[in-house]
């Protein structure tokens, strides 16, 4: 394990029933990166994704075998709980999923679930998440409207606030741009950027010019195996795997 | 290639006069939809129109009094009652469709207790009138009460809240939840903070449905809430409870009651029975409308367009 590293995951296998949908993944997620999960649809890498923050307790029939080390500390066999983790694991998912409450409540929901009550404590988060995500002038005058009349754009970028809200250590995001147009993508991608400073960042994504153009780190997975991983320019440029090299040219996907 | 091409395009593209045809039947279809929909329409109208006029035709200014000749006390008491019940049934029901939706597994006990709502649903409100008599009044030494009545209200519209709770439930988006579950939230946070308040528009539809058979309900409180009332309005009066208006333990006719008991009991009374009868017509149309307004009113503050 190296110094840096976030998240270990040592032999790590995954079971959906009888599918083995990950097969003895060995992987290091190093703090303050951006790291890209790529590869085709049911390769596994949502799976992996939402191992880091046991969303997949979520799924029937679901077993894991293996360790996950967060911070040298294995999540699914310590007394750390789920709730525990996912406080300090947080989740953007692929389709916006603001709440249906107004702006101000989406982003005060992460404090209040954690016992915060005081209106001027919570102004203060509310204010700080929006201006980490840069949508505080476009919505300080209509903090108190409903969430769902914002676009999918601005959406997104609220649930990336709400997530921060809570001081996470690690941002999960689940092809958080998929569903939106190349300018919302853009922002989100810059934010991606952005926000490594402070978090590490685990992204899914289907885009591989967005794998290329944001992460520092790139993983190639295939059918449930975790084909090849390096650094970012690396892998785009000289992949050692055939596979990988066939992905990302556009021979299969 | 192409001959078979245009022999297929040729073969799919249906004759003018099919398009022609369809087009007529459609049309047809649609007249017949709309008068049907006419046809309810017009028969609420003239169902409600004939029972509140005719109700205040015979109408005189004493009947609308709150004493003992009027029937403003049993205007009061059908409101009093239907608010009790809902005190009962809504946080059971509610809590009993958060079961349903998000603890109940899918197994033998959960089959088990869906088949009992649904028989719960289907009771004659008669039955749990009588059972409402021989548990609450006969087996407990009690006498007809309100409380006794909005209790037996509270159990026929028990199923009609839980069902309605579950399904609005399971038809949110999961994404809600587990945007909460994501964030650390645990699920009983997620149902309080999360998904109930999504639900609150749909929950208030059961509110109605369930007042509305409240307010109506006669069967069920022919044997538990007694079918006649002596209150008084005067607080001096209020040192012998069963006066007290307030008081749930005191006997309480409701309007329904009182349209049956005035139409059987007494000769001449049926002025007292009609108006009783358009009074609970208005108040059972205002209520659907004041909570219609109210979930319009907390959808679009939810930001639903729905």
């Amino acid at each position: 394990m190296s110094e840096n590293s976030k998240f270990t995951a040592r032999n790590l296998n995954l079971y959906y029933g009888d599918f083995h949908a990950l097969k003895n993944i060995n992987f290091e997620i190093e703090a303050n990166k951006i790291t890209a999960l790529i590869g085709p649809s049911g390769c596994g890498k949502s799976t992996f994704l939402k191992t880091l923050n046991r969303m997949n307790d979520f799924v029937e029939g679901c077993k894991i075998e293996g360790d996950v080390l967060l911070d040298g500390k294995d999540i699914y066999k310590t007394d750390m709980s789920a709730i525990e983790l996912r406080q300090r694991v947080g989740m953007v998912f692929q389709q916006p999923n603001p709440f249906p409450k107004s702006i101000y409540e989406n982003v005060a929901y992460g404090p209040r679930i954690r016992g915060i009550k005081k209106k001027s404590e919570l102004d203060e988060i509310v204010e700080t998440s929006l201006r980490e995500v840069g949508i505080w002038d476009e919505f300080k005058d209509r903090l108190h409207k409903s969430a769902l009349g914002l676009s999918g754009g601005q959406q997104q970028r609220l649930c990336i606030a709400r997530t921060v809200a809570v001081h996470p250590e690690v941002v999960l995001m689940d092809e958080p741009t998929s569903a939106l147009d190349p300018i919302s993508t853009m922002k989100i991608e810059d934010l991606a950027v952005e926000m490594k400073k402070k978090y590490t960042i685990v992204i899914v994504t289907h885009n591989m010019q967005q794998a290329n153009r944001i992460s520092d780190t790139t993983a190639f997975f295939l059918l449930g195996e975790l084909i090849e991983t390096g650094a970012t320019k690396d892998l785009f440029l000289n992949p050692k795997n055939k596979k990988t090299e066939e992905y990302i040219t556009g021979r299969f996907g | 290639m192409t001959e078979i091409k245009n022999e297929q395009t040729k073969d799919l593209t249906p004759s003018r006069g099919l398009i022609g045809r369809a087009k007529a039947v459609d049309r047809i279809w649609t007249v017949v939809f709309y008068l049907v929909a006419l046809f309810f329409l017009l028969l609420l109208f003239a169902f409600a129109g004939y029972v509140i006029i005719k109700g205040f035709a015979g109408a005189t200014p004493e009947m609308f009094r709150f004493d003992r000749n009027g029937i403003g006390n049993y205007f009061f008491n059908t409101i009093y009652l239907v608010f009790l019940s809902l005190l009962i049934s809504v946080p059971i029901g509610v809590m009993g469709g958060i079961y349903m939706a998000e603890y109940a597994k899918d197994n033998a006990f959960t089959k088990f207790l869906r088949i009992a709502i649904e028989t719960l649903s289907s009771l004659p409100s008669i039955v749990v009138g009588l059972f409402g008599y021989l548990i609450f009044l006969v087996a407990t030494h009690s006498q007809p009460s309100l409380l006794a009545g909005s209790i037996c209200v509270a159990i026929l519209s028990l199923p009609l809240m839980t069902t309605t709770t579950e399904d609005a439930l399971r038809s949110l988006p999961p994404s809600y939840k587990l945007g909460s579950l994501g964030m650390g939230a645990t699920l009983r946070q997620t149902i309080q903070s999360v998904l109930i308040p999504a639900c609150v528009p749909r929950i208030i539809t059961g509110v109605i449905l369930a007042a509305g058979r409240g307010f109506g309900e006669a069967a069920a409180l022919l044997y538990t809430s007694g079918s006649d009332t002596n209150i008084k309005w005067n607080p001096h009066a209020w040192i012998n409870p069963s006066l007290n208006p307030f008081n749930p333990l005191r006997r309480g006719g409701t309007l329904s009651l009182k349209t049956w008991s005035s139409f059987t009991a007494s000769v001449g009374a049926e002025d007292v029975a009609n108006l009783s009868a358009a009074i609970l017509m208005i108040l059972v149309l205002s209520f659907s409308l004041l909570a219609h307004y109210l979930e319009g009113r907390i959808r679009k503050k939810m930001g639903d367009t729905k």
